[in-house]
């Protein structure tokens, strides 16, 4: 039996009320003010879909044997690489084994669904098992553009297996069509779209039910039977029509989280299920409807297993760690769409050295550092000599992860002088709670709420962009966890 | 049995050229300015000078690299001269390199100098590069020495379990000491009086630094030529002798910064150097046997836990002595008599050997009255390089034969 083994969701911590673009930019296009309700999830400065792929997926693999991961399938139409598998960085940060099949999955803002039954069927096909399917999206829109509005930032992902199923896969119906309702060509960097109305008649009234209409007869199966309907579409008019036209229930309809974050592209469906799921009792049937360039059409049905699901964020946590991003020009800069002066210390050129990387990738990308086998001290960055004054052994280490790890900050500050986009840097000392301790940059926190003492987790992070060679290097940050009132 | 350094070198002529935003200078003329008032104080021609040592730190900008900006300005007729690098303590490395090729007896007299024109970089504080490995721009934080020394503050709060409140008070006092110092001192960079309100009032600059709890950056040379005692009491049959009483470093062991046993408040190397120091120079109590002091104040809180580390005040109760004055001109023992890097700024490849040059013009009585130290037994400068949990202490004592 193949299906979902558990889901894991990303949201990011930073939110834009839509208000406050509409009170900076919409003089350009006053009809935006339909689109202003509500605010928008952003991916923090040093956040991109990859950094929030690993977040999900993180998420996902929360209580799972990584060790037994046989494929990452990665799915986002904002990949920060055209060549260089963004797969493998994901794979990397996921801290799973190399030998693996790890695959981007891109194109149309379905992909995300396709990656899904890619995995779903790899496993039914009984030659893989325990995919991670992890999907991101960071989808600009133009300053004053109903789309700046509109789309959000986020991940969600699931673990494809055939053990200890929660959500059986029972089947799928897919339609393809050049629906061009939204494109970016090979140098865009904003999405461009054709008229609403054309969109939404067409398009989700038509090509929608069509794949709906295609599932439900192949699988003879009603729309009744579902206890939920997930699938993406932000015109609330064209929902209410949907509803209509497929008689899905009001009970039955899964929140877009247009609200609280927004249109997100390729994991839209999967976050939509992922809160599907988080309410879902054994016996549910859930239905999930992608759209962008097609449909893919999937039903599941929820198992016993879900109610042995350990403890993660998914949806509603992730929602739940929010805070406001009060300021437009923020998130501009944030996205690159504003130049502002960091100062020349931030034009310090640096240069990735490749080979260096690559001798250094664990410990780098997915934060392994090492364990003595004499002593058992674990430390990072990786030793070759033991750091315990009272051992010294000299090639004793095996390989040890800490981006799974809580710490606790021992010592940090906030600094003016360094160059940021999101001043002051924080940064400061963690010391593990298992053992080992290492200075890592802070983010998702402002100083005013730090104290030390307090608990952090880690968080794999774009540590710098490299404008000059268009290149993305990342690293793990630490992430203070706030107590809740 | 090896038995230290202790007497065994003496300082024979120092240098020390005007800090600042020498605009008009490069390090040529620095370094000139340096030897030229070396030279003529030790009373010697350039011809004996037999070999040379020279502090430089930063490779991006300055004179990069080797021993060769040393030989060529000065046209140094084809001695050996060799670069020594060592993060803050370079130009205290230079010192002692001169100081043991002396005590070696490969050479009777020898050349210390240091010098860094920083003043090019375009941009407040130090210029960031690779100062640890190309590795750094991979997993490093984000970090400048602001940030970096500012977290001794955060880990001596949680340690003492003591208000921020309260350290803001004491290294408060601390900068504003150094002010009162430096503002005596005509070869300062910063000459002006400021007050603990003024300084607890300035913008951050890194959570809890403020503007005036961070040191200045500045363009400086300083020098020093170094025999061996005998020949030094033949030249200079008219004066005492200023002789080193120990000069002792030591290097981070990797433990403070990836094992657990550090606390993140202290220097465990500035302890370690310490403690050698004292021995080497036979000293059991320092906080009654130390006449005088000029340390690594890079920042504020730098200063303030280093009195502990040194030895001179108890775990613990730097708070007290700076509060009561223990550090201060007219204190016990006086703390950045010159001013400090507070006040000098912080040319790095300078800067030890501008801290040897304040005991010496100390121990010889050359400074006027104003900023005269009362005790004049041993001088101790103290350079901390690289940063808390990556570090080198370098100390040197001084003192008449």
């Amino acid at each position: 039996m193949a299906g979902i083994c558990s889901y894991g969701g990303y949201v990011p911590r930073y939110r834009l009320n839509r208000g406050l673009i509409y009170q900076a930019m919409g003089w350009m296009n006053p009809a935006n003010i339909a689109n202003a309700k509500g605010e928008k999830s952003v991916a923090n400065f040093d956040e991109d879909s990859i950094t929030m792929a690993v977040a999900a997926g993180t998420d996902a693999l929360r209580g799972m044997d990584r060790s037994s991961v046989q494929g990452i399938y990665f799915a986002s139409t904002t990949m920060p690489y055209k060549e260089r598998l963004n797969a493998g960085i994901v794979t990397a940060a996921l801290g799973v084994k190399d030998q693996i099949r790890a695959a981007d999955f891109s194109g149309g803002i379905k992909s995300g669904t396709t990656a899904l039954l890619s995995a779903l069927e790899s496993v039914e096909s009984g030659r893989a098992n325990n995919i991670v399917v992890t999907a991101a999206d960071s989808r600009l829109g133009k300053p004053a553009s109903p789309q700046e509005m509109i789309f959000g930032d986020a991940g969600a992902s699931f673990l494809v297996g055939r053990d200890n199923v929660i959500a059986e896969f029972k089947d799928s119906y897919s339609v393809t069509y050049d629906f061009v309702d939204h494109f970016r060509g090979e140098f865009a960097k904003f999405d461009r779209q054709w008229e609403d109305r054309w969109i939404r008649d067409l398009g989700f009234m038509e090509i929608l039910p069509e794949a709906v209409t295609g599932l439900l007869e192949k699988t003879e199966l009603k729309i009744s039977d579902f206890s939920k309907v997930v699938y993406p579409c932000h015109y609330g008019a064209a929902r209410k029509g949907l509803n209509k036209k497929l008689a899905i229930t009001p009970e039955a309809v899964q929140d877009n989280l247009q609200e609280q974050v927004g249109d997100t592209g390729c994991p839209q469906a999967l976050l939509m299920l992922v809160g599907a799921l988080e309410n879902a009792s054994p016996g549910d049937k859930i239905l999930v409807i992608s759209f962008g360039s097609g449909c893919d059409a999937m039903v599941f049905e929820v198992t016993e297993n879900i109610r042995k699901l350990p403890q993660r964020y998914g949806l509603s946590g992730s929602l739940a760690k929010r805070a406001d991003l009060d300021n437009y020009t923020k998130y501009l800069v944030w996205r690159d769409n504003l130049p502002a002066d960091a100062g020349l210390r931030a034009e310090e050129d640096a240069w990735t050295r490749w080979s260096q990387l690559w001798r250094k990738r664990r410990e780098i990308l997915g934060l392994w550092g090492t364990k003595c086998k004499k002593c058992g001290t674990v430390q990072y960055p990786t030793q070759r000599v033991c750091v315990n004054p009272a051992c010294n052994a000299t090639g004793e280490m095996e390989p040890y992860c800490f981006s799974d790890k809580r710490g606790t900050i021992a010592s940090f500050t906030g600094d003016n002088l360094a160059a940021s986009l999101n001043p002051p840097a924080i940064y400061g000392q963690i010391v593990f709670e298992q053992g080992g301790k290492y200075m890592f940059d802070f983010t998702d926190c402002d100083l005013e709420s730090l104290s030390t003492g307090m608990s952090v987790e880690m968080s794999f992070r774009r540590k710098y962009r490299d404008q000059k060679r268009d290149i993305a290097g990342y690293f793990w940050k630490a992430v203070p966890i706030q107590k809740e009132e | 049995m090896a038995d230290g350094i202790k007497d065994k070198v003496a300082i024979l002529g120092m240098g020390c050229s005007k800090f600042g935003e020498r605009w008009d200078c490069s390090a040529e003329e620095l370094i000139l300015e340096s030897f030229t008032e070396c030279i003529e104080d030790a009373g010697i021609e350039k011809k004996d000078i037999q070999a040379a040592y020279f502090g430089t730190h930063i490779d991006e900008i300055n004179v990069g690299k080797g021993g060769n900006p040393l030989g060529e300005t000065l046209h140094l007729p084809y001695i050996p001269v060799t670069r020594t690098e060592n993060y803050c303590a370079t130009a205290t490395e230079a010192l002692r390199a001169a100081c043991y090729a002396v005590a070696a007896g490969a050479y009777d007299i020898v050349l210390a100098l240091g010098v860094e024109k920083l003043k090019d970089t375009g941009y407040g504080g130090l210029p960031g590069g690779a100062s640890f490995g190309t590795e750094m721009f991979l997993r490093g934080s984000n970090a400048t020495a602001p940030g970096l020394f500012a977290q001794l503050a955060t880990a001596y709060a949680a340690k003492y379990d003591m208000s921020m409140d309260k350290i803001k008070e004491a290294i408060a006092h601390v900068s504003e000491k150094s002010h009162a110092n430096g503002a005596l001192n005509p070869k300062a960079h910063l000459r002006r009086a400021v007050s603990a309100d003024q300084i607890k009032a300035a913008p951050m600059i890194a959570y809890p630094l403020g503007l005036f709890d961070c040191c200045g950056v500045s363009d400086g040379s300083a020098a020093a030529i170094v025999t061996t005692p005998e020949i030094a009491r033949k030249v200079k049959q008219n004066q005492g002798l200023v002789t080193v009483k120990a000069l002792q470093i030591a290097v981070s062991s990797g433990e403070e910064e990836a094992y657990t046993n550090w606390d993140g408040a202290h220097f465990v190397t500035t302890r370690r150097a310490a403690t050698k120091a004292y021995e080497e120079a036979g000293i059991k109590n320092p906080r009654e046997e130390i006449s005088m002091m000029d340390v690594h104040d890079c920042f504020s809180i730098t200063e303030f836990v280093t009195m502990e580390d040194l030895h001179i005040s108890p775990k613990g109760g730097a708070y007290e002595d700076v509060m009561n004055g223990f550090f201060d001109l007219d204190g016990h023992v006086p703390c950045q008599i010159d001013g400090g890097l507070k006040c000098f700024g912080h040319p790095i490849g300078a800067s030890g050997l501008r801290m040897v040059y304040a005991m010496y013009e100390q121990l010889l009585e050359r400074v006027p009255a104003e900023r005269r130290v009362k005790r004049l037994k041993y001088g101790l400068t103290h350079n901390l390089g690289g940063t808390p949990a990556r570090n080198v202490a370098a100390i040197a004592i001084v003192g008449r034969e």
